[in-house]
């Protein structure tokens, strides 16, 4: 005697078996693309909105277009709760996923990006690290596979000094100021010293430096120093996680004013003010895309993807600013295999081909209007030399409510950063016996 | 020669120079060290009435942090929340002994300190399974403004957070003092089998004993919730409470608190005078080997039992 669970319980089955094949066949022209998360650990609480960004932008483009030109995307996520070790495990894990392997990997992490770049160009796969990363991976010569775009961590500190100058009155007038580095105590935290020391010898500003060990739960001496002892003009800070609401809390209780705190794009999420309270109004950071759901995109995403019941994360979060940061990160892979379908074809790409789409990635204005994103970030254009394309970006302040921007686009100073990225990269090249390709 | 001036002459130089600021740093991080006392005290709690190292104090921590903040979320008011949180607490006591602990009773040390290495994985993925794993902001109206007292900037959430800890162990101290089951705890503290013996129910005790370790968590969590927001890294504040138990014992309460203050300070007047010339944030490792050092010479720690060995 079969009974109803049971009978509900075969059909099921039967429809999951006899909708096997076609789930195979479309997944076979598919394009697979292996997304890098952390959803818990220490970091968990950032890594999860950007995560759902990047998994509402595939499903648009899944519901609302059918895919890229035709092609299905398949992305699947792996959990690295920010560990070096879990990065390289999912990495392996996912390569060679999909029909054609996956189409390039978003490591998510400076060190998880460190440790894969050797390992990415051995296995003919683009690595995009979007804001983080090793800043010298934007020459394209030494670094064919790994792309930097809209922006590096060295781009980012010089538009910030410019941002610091205009507010004293002009590049000349930083001579005798003090300036602070809040940073984090890893290799991501140490990626802007160099620029900065590079800048203060060429503006006279003297720079001091302030370490702070992970996770940063406890920063009571550092401002006691910072806000006390060395009583900076401007303070910087290259945190991320705990670390920076932190941050803002101390740097209230030693009296430090919030204006004249700068936090880099990855310290000026909701969750970074949001927890510090009315302590953190007026607490500024920096930013290379647009905060909040008010771009045409974003009425995509809840039609197409809310409204039916397939989106990552809760409604009311779409437009944080890491949100949209997963859906940038996104938006611009997808662009990449749509430039690299018009090289190749219309079908799966192995990530080699996907890498052609990258480097000859032109997001102009107009593109970013048909996508929706209207002067949500600026113009990127890639080449065979140039992997970071734009590197501008503006400065936000936090009101108590939302994110306002205080600034223009401020692009980076180029003639100070491009060589310095250039010696970089060919002494990297000369340490690992590369031999830089040309692109004449 | 440099090296040495800076370690040894240039701090003192500059303490000389600014005792104000000295005092400041010295302020701040005995005020600090209340807040890894605060912390600590589930430790020793748990660890002096049934000689277990509860590795999940720290995820005990943030699972009493997410249910408070989760209820007042919902719109509960606060003390509706405390006391609902506190009846979980309860409820988790009960089933941590009832499930974990009474089957593993006269097993070796190790194979309880194991299993609470089990309950903290399972409090952090329970925890953040029932109530996400957003930040989320805990305001339980305690003013941060600085507070500046002859020129010395003082936090003032940090002062509230010490006067809290003071009542928090003036409460345990009048509860293992002088209320029939303090004394009950304090006899199986003191010896297990003599303490059964006389008709003390070892399993009420150590229900008894989670309970009250919950709540101590229950406070630490609020306050340094109140700090940080309530997030996940709630649960990683118990690494800088092991110092403190390493420096002041594991089963003192008193060495908890004097460990905590000695933690805190020596780690902030480190990190601001010598911090620079030892490569800068300094304070974590700090922290244990000030602990190790006093382990040179006092291995039971400074108010720790003198464990004596007879042959």
């Amino acid at each position: 005697m079969v009974n109803r669970r049971q009978t509900l319980g075969l059909a099921a089955g039967a429809i999951a078996f006899g909708a096997m094949p076609l789930r195979l066949y479309a997944q076979e022209n598919a394009q697979f693309i292996p997304s890098l998360v952390y959803r818990t650990g220490p970091y968990g609480p950032n890594g999860e909105p950007f995560a759902n960004g990047a998994a509402d932008y595939y499903t648009l483009i899944n519901e609302r277009d059918g895919g890229i030109n035709g092609v299905e995307i398949v992305f699947e996520e792996c959990d690295t709760q920010y560990n070096n070790d879990k990065g390289v495990e999912c990495y392996e894990r996912l390569k060679n996923k999909g029909p054609t392997g996956a189409a390039a990997f978003s490591p998510l992490s400076t060190g998880i990006t460190y440790a894969l770049i050797e390992r990415a160009r051995a296995d003919k796969i683009p690595i995009f690290s979007m804001g983080y990363g090793r800043t010298d991976a934007s020459y394209g010569p030494v670094f064919p596979h790994v792309f930097t775009a809209p922006a590096t961590y060295w781009s980012q500190a010089t538009s910030l000094i410019q941002y610091v100058a205009a507010q004293e009155g002009g590049l000349e007038a930083l001579k005798g100021k003090k300036i602070a580095l809040v940073y984090h105590d890893s290799a991501y935290g140490k990626e802007p010293i160099r620029t900065l020391e590079a800048l203060s010898e060429m503006f006279g500003y003297k720079l001091s430096l302030f370490p702070v060990a992970h996770p940063g739960l406890e920063q009571k001496a550092t401002w006691l120093k910072v806000g006390r002892q060395v009583r900076p003009d401007w303070v910087l800070m290259w945190g991320w996680g705990v670390m920076n609401s932190t941050a803002i809390k101390e740097a209230a209780a030693v009296g430090f004013p919030m204006e004249r705190f700068i936090g880099n794009w990855w310290s000026g999420s909701e969750n970074d003010v949001m927890p510090a309270g009315d302590t953190a109004v007026g607490y500024k950071s920096a930013n290379f895309h647009g905060a909040g759901a008010t771009w045409p995109v974003h009425q995509d995403i809840f039609k197409h993807v809310y409204d039916a019941g397939k989106g990552a994360g809760k409604r009311e979060r779409v437009g944080e600013v890491l949100y949209n940061r997963g859906v940038t990160n996104a938006m611009i892979v997808v662009e990449a295999i749509r430039t690299a379908q018009e090289i190749h074809g219309n079908k799966p790409l192995t990530g080699w081909q996907v890498r052609d789409g990258f480097e000859n990635l032109n997001l102009s204005a107009e593109r970013l209007a048909e996508l929706g994103l209207a002067d949500f970030m600026q113009p990127i254009r890639l080449s065979c030399e140039d992997h970071e394309g734009g590197g501008s970006v503006y400065v936000q302040q936090w009101d108590g409510k939302e994110w306002k921007r205080v600034s223009d686009w401020i692009p980076p100073m180029r003639d100070v950063v491009w060589p310095m990225i250039k010696e970089s990269a060919l002494a990297y090249a000369k340490e690992k016996g590369i031999t830089p390709r040309s692109c004449a | 020669m440099e090296t040495l001036s800076a370690v040894l002459v240039e701090p003192f130089v500059a303490i000389a120079e600014a005792p104000m600021f000295f005092f400041e740093v010295l302020i701040g991080g005995l005020l600090s060290g209340v807040m890894y006392a605060l912390v600590a005290l589930g430790f020793v709690l748990i660890f002096k009435a049934s000689g277990v190292f509860n590795f999940a104090q720290g995820a005990m921590v943030l699972f009493a942090a997410l249910f408070f903040v989760g209820f007042i979320d919902l719109g509960w008011p606060i003390w509706l929340s405390l006391i609902v949180t506190i009846l979980v607490m309860i409820l988790l006591a009960l089933a941590i002994e009832r499930v974990v602990l009474r089957p593993l009773v006269n097993q070796d040390p190790i194979i309880l300190f194991m299993a609470t290495i089990g309950i903290t994985f399972f409090l952090d993925g329970f925890g953040q399974t029932l109530w996400g794993s957003d930040v989320r902001r805990l305001d339980i109206g305690i003013p941060e403004d600085p507070l500046i007292i002859a020129g010395l900037y003082i936090n003032q959430f940090d002062i509230y957070a010490a006067v809290i800890c003071g009542l928090l162990v003036l409460g345990l101290a009048l509860f293992f003092q002088y209320t029939p089951t303090g004394r009950a705890l304090r006899a199986v503290a003191d010896d297990h089998q003599a303490a059964m013996s006389i008709g003390i129910p070892l399993n009420v005790i150590w229900a008894i004993v989670w309970t009250v370790a919950g709540i101590v968590g229950l406070v630490a969590g609020i306050m340094w919730g109140a700090k940080l927001g309530v997030q996940f890294n709630l649960a990683l504040i118990a690494l800088k409470a092991l110092p403190v138990l390493i420096l002041g014992g594991f089963t003192s309460v008193p060495g908890a608190i004097v460990g905590g203050l000695i933690i805190g300070a020596g780690e902030k007047v480190a990190e601001v005078f010598w911090g620079e010339v030892l490569g800068g944030a300094i304070e974590d490792w700090f922290a244990y080997m000030l602990a190790m050092v006093f382990l040179l010479f006092r291995p039971q720690g400074l108010f720790g039992e003198k464990i004596i060995e007879r042959v």
